[in-house]
């Protein structure tokens, strides 16, 4: 890296940390219902909200009601998100006149958005109307997000509470988290994007000349608007010319403030954060990265504080920065080695192909590592076109179950099970009774974090097999050889780990993609969410062990280091084989050729 | 099923809210502070007409022109009503055989020694309007024959469109292709 990309990483991460403690003690308190900034403007909101919906703000919750409250919430988006997608044409607020979407791309773009995946087998600028984007993608974006937060603020309830079976009222932290945090938060940084070029209107798609017009090769379309193909089935041409081109507009920094910081991820445009309307600085792009990073970051401190020891979150936080470091350095090497079947070619320079000339590499690496080390899954370069080592990096990140700050609450509620994993497992090697926080793990809880942590390793793995043997699956590749298993496995890990970033060459708009991969997102979105309601059912019921002589300390550097390990050894254990086979071999044939 | 109520009404004024006010608001507010962004950068010519936008390049392969970045946009280069990357994977042979042919299309109009690389790998929009300063710099020589202009009198000019780093430390030095052949073309 160049002193300008040292100083630019170096300032990210300062600014970061710095934000972490206030942040994250300005959620404690939200969730804990005291005082904040923002409390003389918005108390008033938040109980007339109340008074509309029927909520009793101080009626407790089971982990069963809450998981109910959840679930039925969560379906009602859902199917009204599917029935406007299948109704799009009729609806209003469509300049463009976009048709409906099929019912296969319905399911699998209203369960993608429910589930805070975003993953989209659709280009938004050519196929979703103004009203689909506001009015059901934006307000998934911060459903969906809230949804995750609530999980890892009932969870740290579960750990903090002592013989009850209360982990409070899920209406309740569903409208704190939306209005005290990703509403106004939203609100500011949509207007920064907009200073830096993002567009924000309600205009009918733009035409504008071009300066030099382009000749290309147009096919024929017959009356029904099917293409028509000769006697050899390859399609007929003609060849048109354009004097204009169609600029799309749109309400897009709303949307984009949202995305980044509720880690949704999914694109107004088909570009998604690389399109110069999403994402058109390098300064845009670090606030972006920074927005991805923000609150799942900060929860770790909320945890902490919400627990009585911010020394543990800081340690939780101390391990996910780690990996992304690491992660970042890894990918930005292998990047800036360069390709060197292009350099044979007589080119000079780093992997440009699926990046943006403005980010430069620093800022490239850090939004690949970042959006997918959380369940964001924005891109601001082509992850598919990366060298393989650099493209293992977002994969393998996704495949560790997206704990690296991880998305917003499931990455806080994944990583705790993980910390369960590894208390019990170092409780078995040194012969101490497993207990974190003062909880006795046993064996429910250790079913449940086992649930939460294997669930989306096993979808991926089993739908990957499957579309191994599925030929229309394997027609959906866009690259041969080993990169092509790199797509498909990319696809069912990104989905069921709900990211939504994609190595995109996968034709990923078939019957067979849309099906299995709303089955992946649902079952990888909800089983851990029930896994970890139910542990923090248990948890909560449980009296406190006072920390002895025989207590494990878990908010030290030995811990932080086993906990690292345990993460690194349970996703080698479930993927090395399948990535040999992706981008490992990948990277050994571009390397031997 | 006593939370099916909260559900609904929830669901109901969390739309209004997220999906109505809050992108209103934003509007709003972005119209007052910057309408130009808002509206999308664009460039206009002295009738007011928009001929362009800042941020979106424009494919160009005529000589006189500087060139931009390779682009893998549906239908044509720079179309953008179909952005997205290549996706081409780093081992792909058609892939490979793309690129050099870019490079030799380069070669073909004076160009020697290596390539940058920004000239002949597509960007991840397909509508990056930017270049590196030397993918600018290698062109100068053609793009000065074709407008009988000199070296010198282009280089000039390139360094004008140059932008650096953002805040001094932000990002790569570039150079908007779209501005710089607009503002060639202005000169006659």
């Amino acid at each position: 890296m160049n002193a300008y990309e040292w100083a630019e990483t170096i300032v990210f991460f300062t600014v970061l940390l710095a934000l972490v403690k206030p942040f994250g003690s300005y959620m404690a308190r939200v969730y804990q219902g005291e005082r904040t900034v923002l409390s003389p403007l918005l108390v008033p909101c938040e109980s007339l909200l109340y008074r509309l919906c029927g909520v009793n703000r101080d009626e407790e919750m089971g982990w069963k009601r809450y998981a109910v409250g959840l679930i039925l919430f969560n379906l009602l988006t859902g199917v009204v998100l599917f029935a406007m997608l299948l109704l799009q044409g009729v609806l209003p607020l469509n300049p463009q006149k976009m048709p409906a979407f099929s019912w296969s791309l319905s399911l699998n773009t209203a369960i993608s958005f429910m589930t805070n995946t975003n993953w989209q087998n659709y280009a938004g600028e050519s196929a979703a109307s103004y009203f689909t984007q506001m009015c059901g993608f934006a307000v998934h974006n911060f459903t969906s997000a809230a949804t995750g937060m609530v999980v890892a603020i009932a969870l740290i309830r579960g750990f903090v509470r002592r013989r009850t079976s209360h982990l409070g009222n899920f209406w309740v932290d569903l409208t704190r988290s939306t209005l005290y945090i990703l509403l106004p938060l939203s609100l500011v940084f949509a207007v920064f994007l907009v200073s830096q070029g993002v567009i924000q209107n309600f205009s009918a798609y733009k035409t504008v000349p071009l300066v030099q017009s382009v000749t290309y090769d147009k096919p024929k379309l017959d009356d029904s608007g099917n293409a028509i193909k000769d006697a050899k089935g390859n399609p007929v041409t003609e060849s048109v010319t354009a004097n204009e081109v169609t600029i799309p507009m749109g309400p897009v920094a709303s949307q984009e403030a949202i995305k980044e910081l509720g880690t949704n991820g999914g694109g107004f445009f088909n570009a998604n954060s690389s399109h110069p309307y999403e994402n058109p600085t390098p300064l845009s792009n670090m606030v972006e990265i920074f927005l991805i990073l923000l609150i799942s970051g900060s929860l770790t401190y909320t945890f902490g504080l919400m627990a009585g020891n911010p020394r543990q979150g800081w340690a939780l936080l101390a391990v996910m920065l780690a990996i992304l470091v690491f992660t970042m350095a890894v990918l930005y090497r292998a990047e800036a080695t360069g390709n060197p079947l292009v350099a044979k070619l007589g080119v000079h320079g780093i992997n440009m192909e699926g990046k943006e000339t403005r980010f430069g590499l620093a800022g490239s690496a850090l939004f690949a590592v970042a959006t997918t080390g959380t369940s964001c899954g924005a891109v601001n370069t082509m992850h598919d076109s990366l060298t393989p080592l650099g493209g293992l990096m977002p994969l393998s990140l996704i495949l560790l179950s997206e704990v690296v700050f991880g998305g917003v609450g499931t990455g806080l509620y994944t990583m705790l099970a993980f910390v369960v994993i590894a208390v019990f497992i170092a409780g078995l090697m040194i012969g101490r009774t497993p207990e974190f926080l003062g909880k006795k793990i046993e064996v429910r809880e250790m079913w449940m974090s086992i649930l939460a942590v294997l669930t989306a390793g096993i979808l991926i793995l089993v739908f990957s097999g499957i579309a191994m043997v599925v030929p229309s699956a394997v027609s959906s590749m866009a690259n041969p050889g080993a990169h092509g298993l790199s797509e498909v496995l990319y696809a069912f890990a990104s989905m069921s780990n709900n990211n939504g970033s994609a190595f995109a060459g996968l034709s990923g708009n078939t019957l067979f993609y849309n099906v299995t991969g709303a089955i992946c997102m649902f079952l990888g979105r909800f089983a851990p969410i029930l896994a970890s309601l139910a542990m923090a059912g248990s948890l909560a019921e449980k009296k406190y062990v006072p920390p002895s002589l025989g207590t494990l300390p878990t908010d030290k550097v030995p811990f932080a280091l086993w906990l690292t390990l345990v993460i690194l050894i349970v996703g080698a254990l479930t993927f090395f084989p399948a990535l040999s086979m992706g981008p490992i071999v990948e990277q050994l044939q571009m390397v031997g050729q | 099923m006593k939370d099916l109520k909260p559900a609904i009404l929830m669901f109901v004024v969390f739309t209004v809210i997220c999906g109505g006010i809050y992108p209103a608001l934003v509007t709003g507010v972005a119209y007052a502070l910057f309408p130009t962004q808002a509206k999308g950068s664009f460039i206009t010519d002295r009738s007011g007409r928009a001929v362009g936008s800042a941020l979106i390049g424009q494919p160009f392969s005529d000589p006189k022109y500087f060139w931009p970045r390779p682009s893998a946009t549906t239908a044509f280069a720079y179309n953008p009503m179909g952005s997205g990357g290549s996706n081409a994977g780093p081992t792909n042979p058609d892939y490979l055989k793309t690129v050099g042919d870019r490079v030799q299309l380069l070669r073909d109009t004076g160009v020697t020694g290596p390539v940058p690389a920004d000239l002949v790998q597509a960007s991840a929009s397909g509508l990056d309007p930017h270049i590196s300063p030397e993918a600018a710099l290698i062109q100068v020589p053609r793009v000065a024959k074709a407008r009988g202009m000199s070296e010198e009198a282009v280089r000039t000019i390139v360094a004008q469109v140059t932008e650096g780093r953002q805040l001094g430390f932000l990002g790569e030095p570039r150079v908007n292709t779209l501005e710089l052949n607009l503002k060639l073309d202005a000169l006659r």
